[in-house]
């Protein structure tokens, strides 16, 4: 199996790291590959590459790819239950399973995303109040430790469990994970969209819409003013019907374009031009299912248009109580910025999560870009402050600059966590950028 | 659908013969996934159960246990309805590693040349009998021009790619078609953190291609398409020249 050296990104791309990597296609080239002796920065799983920050990278260390490990091993159609391999993407099961009625009972915002990465993350959708996190949907998990022993383990068995889920893939390599796949009655979903005028109407119009399966926001973080807060609110559910999938075509960003095409006029008038395709009425249309998940799947590599130097993604979430004054510091800060991005993703959470390190909580939260520009770094800490003030933390699937002492008091459970990896892995020998980064492993 | 068809993809583990079964079984064909690596091969096996409805099974195979192709031929003739066959396995050990060591440039062509030749020989009679069905190659971009960095596998593919164009004749005239694949590069594990590709193709591209091709029963095919016209400056350069370059 060849190891190649090579440069990763996260896909913010504005966080690399040159690594030694393997990339196994067969199983027991990928257990071979763990259980190899790695050096002092250890060994790092990586999969579709789609978490925005560092999570995944191992700069000057070593990675196991596992995207070719793709296979779905089984599946039941009476309990819904599947088994997968790691690399399998939400993508591939979309397109397979959703012609016979089944979906993923979680997605993140792109199909490219894997399900080990899922668990690793514990990544919510669109439907976080209704259904939970991802791996709260999962009953089983084959994994090696990081000693290279086979264990099995399940949301029963929960110590090991809940480290694993959002366990960044720290505590070991996940080979076989089976979830539970959700019936759904058709391949579209009803979605209405209207427009909101500003954070108030925002947060009421979601509280309305709060039974709803599925929701998400936009919010037009450029504007100011009266009409701070301003967005999109698009409420979804299933529609039954039929399951015929168009074949959509994909386009791409073929190189990245040159610093200066975001610029403050240019994103103020892309996103009022956004605001503006809905109209003042609202209105109501069938969405295919991948369409209304993956907005963005459509124009592969969009990230290239940040240009070369990319951008950091900001996501946190405020419990309920804190969450308007908090979200209204947090939206002034940004719009006073003048550093804000396209549109910003405003959703309502709940309680629903499954490892100790898992980003939900019950209250709102917002995530959006900012190009990495100098003084991006202060901007992000004092929205950091402002999430750390009103009981919130930031999500760790997004983050690249997070600091130590904030992710402790973000993360409450943080102690369990550290507990099970001194326990189960004293070698250190799974490591990663964010881990050095947020000193999640005392020094050895 | 009148008539069952089985494709057999000897070098199943690889990435193209993996994506070539999933896209084959997607097509309606039942798989028979023939290699090393058997355990794994029936994970795949059960993917493509799983994923598209369709039969699939490991077999086991060596390219390199010439003695054992006799068998797996007779063993194939009770497969019913069409059988296809997809030759794709190989080593590409590197060239320098091969100058270094004859024995590994004896070896590579072992695989790639010898074993192919062996396997499609014991399976061509069986083919005659059948009438149809549809022999897929694949050579290689490397096979069509000796190069500095990689003349020991072009020359085992070259041969091969005349091999094929031999049984195409022969098996062209009792109703099989025979089509030579010529891959650019392709983002497989023989590929992978090899400096200087460009315009990797993806395994599931590769497979769709070659798919489309055989129906049409195209003879000689590159993927992706534009390598026709890459390999065909390659050639053109005179030899004169050609022999300085460092490509």
């Amino acid at each position: 199996m060849n190891k190649a050296s090579l440069t990763l990104a996260g896909w913010g791309r504005a966080t690399c790291a040159t690594t030694e990597a393997v990339r196994p296609e067969r199983f027991t080239e990928a257990v071979a590959a763990f259980r190899a002796p790695a050096g002092e920065r250890g060994i790092c799983l990586h999969a579709g590459g789609r978490s925005y920050g560092d999570c995944a990278l191992n700069d000057g260390g070593e990675t196991l790819i596992t995207t070719r490990l793709d296979r779905v091993l089984a599946f039941d159609e009476t309990t819904g239950i599947i088994q997968v391999e790691p690399g399998v993407t939400f993508a591939r099961l979309l397109s397979i399973f959703l012609p016979r009625g089944f979906l993923a009972p979680v997605t993140p915002g792109t199909g490219f995303a894997t399900i080990g990465g899922a668990v690793a993350n514990d990544v919510h959708g669109k439907n976080h109040e209704a259904d939970g996190s991802f791996a709260q949907h999962v009953t089983e998990i084959d994994m090696l430790l990081p000693d290279g022993t086979q264990r099995t383990i399940t949301p029963a068995n929960t110590e090991l469990f809940r480290a694993t889920a959002a366990g960044l893939g720290l505590t070991g390599f996940m080979t076989r994970i089976a979830f539970r796949m959700k019936r759904v009655p058709g391949a579209s979903v009803t979605v209405r969209e209207q427009r909101v005028t500003d954070l108030d109407g925002f947060l009421d119009a979601m509280a309305e819409a709060s039974g709803a399966p599925y929701s998400v926001g936009w919010i037009d973080a450029t504007a100011r003013g009266a009409s701070l807060g301003r967005g999109i609110l698009e409420v979804a559910e299933p529609l039954a019907g039929d399951f015929a999938t168009p074949t959509a075509k994909a386009s791409a960003v073929p190189v990245d374009l040159p610093g200066f095409a975001l610029n403050p006029l240019s994103v103020a008038a892309f996103n009022a031009l956004y605001w503006r395709r809905v109209p003042a009425q609202g209105r109501t249309r069938p969405v295919h299912m991948a369409k209304f998940l993956y907005p963005l799947d459509a124009i592969h590599g969009w990230n290239r248009i940040y240009g070369k130097r990319g951008f950091y993604q900001f996501q946190c979430v405020v419990p309920y109580e804190t969450g308007p004054a908090a979200l209204r510091d947090l939206l002034e800060v940004i719009g006073a910025s003048r550093q804000a991005s396209f549109l910003a993703v405003l959703k309502r959470m709940g309680a629903g999560r499954a490892g100790y390190l898992s980003f939900p909580m019950a209250g709102y939260t917002l995530a959006l870009d900012f190009p990495n520009k100098p003084g991006i770094e202060e901007l992000y800490t004092r929205l950091c402050d402002i999430t750390l003030e009103a009981g919130g933390r930031v999500y760790l699937g997004k983050d690249a600059l997070l600091s130590p002492h904030m992710f402790r008091l973000m993360y409450p459970e943080f102690a369990q966590f550290q507990r099970i990896l001194d326990d189960i892995d004293p070698a250190q020998r799974l490591q990663s950028a964010m881990a050095r980064r947020l000193q999640l492993r005392a020094p050895l | 659908m009148s008539e069952t068809r089985t494709w057999l993809i000897l070098g199943a583990s690889s990435s193209i013969g993996r994506a070539f079964a999933r896209a084959a079984a997607t097509r309606g064909g039942d798989i028979i996934l023939a290699g090393r690596d058997r355990d794994d091969l029936a994970r795949t096996a059960r993917d493509i159960e799983t994923t598209t409805g369709r039969a699939a099974r490991a077999l086991q195979f060596d390219a390199l246990a010439y003695q054992t192709h006799g068998a797996l031929a007779a063993d194939l003739a009770i497969v019913p309805g069409v059988l296809n066959v997809v030759v794709l396995f190989g080593t590409m050990p590197e060239q320098s590693a091969m100058d270094a060591d004859p024995s590994l440039a004896l070896s590579c062509i072992d695989a790639v040349f010898s074993g192919a030749v062996s396997v499609l020989q014991h399976l061509a009679p069986g083919l005659e009998k059948r009438g149809s069905g549809v022999v897929i190659g694949f050579g290689s971009v490397a096979g069509d021009r000796g190069r500095l960095k990689n003349y020991v596998y072009g020359a085992a593919k070259s041969g091969f790619h005349t091999y094929l164009a031999g049984l195409r004749n022969r098996l062209g005239r009792s109703g099989v078609h025979v089509m030579t694949v010529k891959p650019g590069f392709v983002d497989t594990a023989m590929t992978f953190g090899l400096p200087g590709l460009f315009l990797l193709a993806s395994p599931d591209s590769v497979a769709d291609a070659c798919l489309d091709a055989a129906v049409k029963r195209r003879d000689i095919i590159y993927v992706p398409w534009f390598w026709r016209f890459i390999m065909l400056i390659i050639r053109s350069v005179p030899e004169r020249i050609f022999k300085k370059l460092s490509i």
